[in-house]
């Protein structure tokens, strides 16, 4: 399929996601939930974390850790399971996956295309949820000694890996019913459990460690971590003290290829059972 | 010769618990520029047949090919030329204008911009919606997201459209106005094929060029309807009235050693197919000893429903 093509699905499935993300309510108080749900979603995450670890909440890089692999989980939580809910509301909500199934694109570029409104609302609720806590709760992050290049290098590929996931669970998603919410939560609930996102790799017992090394995830949220906070803090506090940005990054490259080559892998898989099995346009009790 | 549609020993089963068998080695040809129907009672394997065309399904054995590529192989060369519609189709995204949800599918296959505009237009007017082109697809009525869905279909300008059942529970001016549409459709160019498949044997009489009849997965008989209809010279049919045809009388007249029967108003009519005009006797020896009482009795000309029913054994009711 021509380039062209697969950039006229983009914008079309993009202008799509953004008209669901958005059009269902008047634009003031679609802004207005916009904000307020990721400072709602940030509020909960301190409140458990002043009662949990009261003790803590007095050092400032342990507090950034947590905070910013809250937030930064964001994107895994929204872009990951909206990437794999479009089949799900395609197929059985709007009934719309046989009429896409048939047209001449890539159900593939069509799920990216999708994700993208969830990225940009996303990206906006990390902007929020971080100006929030330097703003509201002293969250110690200064903008100048921020390292972007690590940074935006550290978005691209994590995004990329995300999506790489979200694309297999789609793909899975045409295999099963009304399933897939609780396949998508289990797994986003293990990235969240396995990738530091919360605490250290180092508090987790040897094998989930093992297994916590192996998901791109971590080495993402590691190095969006020391882009933002350069210096020995951060990486005292994650367990991958001992490895350089350098090899961090090469890790995360490596993996993420791995992953976008499974995701196409299981897609295509999925795909051509689905259709042996006539699932595309099964409906459930969704 | 060039055909739009061509299956050969087409077979799809469905395995799980049980394994049912939707088709069982179909034989198919449609020629380019035809308006072909497929005539079946529910089960009979239609929309399956359609699925795979369309590369909604793969079937389990055999080959099918449309506009020359391979359902199995090639579905990215055919998905550019195609497209489906389904009867009682009203899927849609809701938030988004019928205006607006056309264009995006018209997007998806590449249209050019003002082409599709026009479209558009043209195609809301001809089939009464222009006045909901604004209006959100959530808010419009049932057989208005039909008719919309219709438009999905024409908007892309296939070379090979297939249409489900298209006018089910769609009032008779819209079936109407669709019907129309169709025949106007093929019409005016060579290249376009159209595969139809109805429960309604007016609609496939009136519109096709030729008609498959399909029951449990196998084609029975192809060919125009009047020479379908013309298979039937063998064979007599009437109408039969009466007071009260209850089941017992009903199903000793479908005892009747070469006689098909359909109800056509439940209880009180009935259309009968004699194989030897003979046995008319036989049969109104069995409705009279289940104590039914004959009205009238009256010798019509053959319909393709006439044919349909000899073939399939029962009416589509």
């Amino acid at each position: 399929m021509a380039v062209s093509a697969h950039l006229r699905t983009f914008r079309h499935a993009a202008w799509l996601g953004w008209q669901m993300e958005s059009n269902w309510t008047r634009p003031w108080l679609f802004m207005i939930y916009s904000i307020a749900r990721p400072i709602a979603a940030t509020l909960i995450l301190v409140v458990m974390f002043l009662v949990v670890k009261q003790g803590v909440a007095n050092d400032p890089a342990m507090f950034a850790f947590t905070y910013l692999g809250s937030v930064f989980f964001m994107f895994v939580a929204q872009v990951m399971m909206g990437a794999t809910m479009v089949i799900m509301e395609d197929r059985e909500h709007y009934q719309t996956l046989k009429q896409l199934y048939i047209a001449p694109i890539s159900i593939r570029v069509y799920i990216i295309g999708r994700a993208m409104s969830k990225l940009l609302l996303t990206s906006v609720s990390v902007v929020i949820s971080i100006a929030f806590g330097i703003l509201v709760l002293g969250l110690p992050l200064d903008l100048g000694t921020v390292d972007w290049p690590l940074f935006a290098a550290a978005m691209a590929l994590g995004i990329s890996c995300i999506l790489a996931i979200g694309i297999a669970l789609a793909g899975i998603t045409f295999l099963t019913a009304k399933h897939s919410s609780g396949i998508n939560e289990g797994i986003g609930g293990a990235f969240y459990l396995l990738c530091g996102t919360l605490f250290p790799l180092t508090v987790l017992p040897s094998w989930a460690q093992a297994v916590g090394m192996a998901i791109p995830l971590t080495y993402w949220l590691e190095l969006v971590r020391r882009s933002l906070y350069p210096g020995s803090a951060m990486e005292a506090i994650s367990g991958l003290g001992a490895l350089g940005s350098g090899t961090i990054m090469l890790y995360l490259v490596v993996s993420t290829l791995a992953f976008l080559a499974a995701s196409t892998l299981i897609f295509r898989y999925a795909d051509r059972r689905a259709r042996r099995a006539g699932k595309v346009d099964m409906t459930t009790s969704y | 010769m060039a055909y739009a549609l061509e299956v050969s020993a087409l077979s799809r089963a469905f395995t799980g618990k049980q394994t049912v068998v939707a088709l069982e080695n179909v034989d198919l040809k449609v020629k380019e520029g035809e308006l072909f129907g497929l005539l079946g009672p529910n089960g009979a394997g239609k929309t399956t047949l359609i699925k795979i065309l369309s590369t909604l399904l793969l079937p389990t054995s055999g080959t099918a090919k449309v506009l020359g590529y391979d359902v199995d192989g090639e579905a990215s060369k055919i998905r550019p030329l195609i497209n489906m519609v389904s009867g009682g189709e009203t899927s849609g995204y809701g938030l988004l204008t019928v205006r607006e949800n056309l264009w995006m599918f018209s997007q998806f296959y590449g249209v050019p911009g003002s082409v599709a505009r026009e479209r558009i237009d043209g195609l809301l007017k001809a089939f009464g919606l222009e006045d909901k082109a604004n209006a959100k697809v959530r808010t419009i009525s049932t057989g208005q997201r039909q008719r919309m869905n219709i438009i999905r279909g024409f908007v892309t300008d296939p070379k090979l459209i297939f249409l489900d059942e298209p006018t089910l529970g769609l009032d008779v001016t819209t079936s109407r106005t669709i019907r129309e549409y169709i025949r106007d459709w093929v019409r005016a160019r060579d290249d376009r094929t159209l595969l139809l498949t109805t429960h309604y044997m007016r609609e496939a009489e009136e519109l096709c060029d030729r008609v498959a009849i399909i029951d449990r997965g196998t084609i029975l008989a192809c060919g125009p309807p009047a020479e379908l209809k013309r298979r039937m010279n063998h064979a007599s049919t009437f109408v039969m009235d009466t007071t009260s045809f209850d089941p017992a009388p009903l199903s000793a007249v479908r005892g009747v050693k070469g006689v098909s029967a359909d109800e056509i108003e439940s209880g009180k009519r009935v259309r009968l197919v004699l194989e030897d005009e003979s046995a008319i006797s036989d049969v109104i020896s069995a409705v009279v000893s289940r104590g039914g009482r004959i009205v009238s009795l009256n010798k019509v000309e053959a319909t393709l429903e006439d044919a349909f029913i000899e073939m399939v054994g029962r009416g589509l009711g």
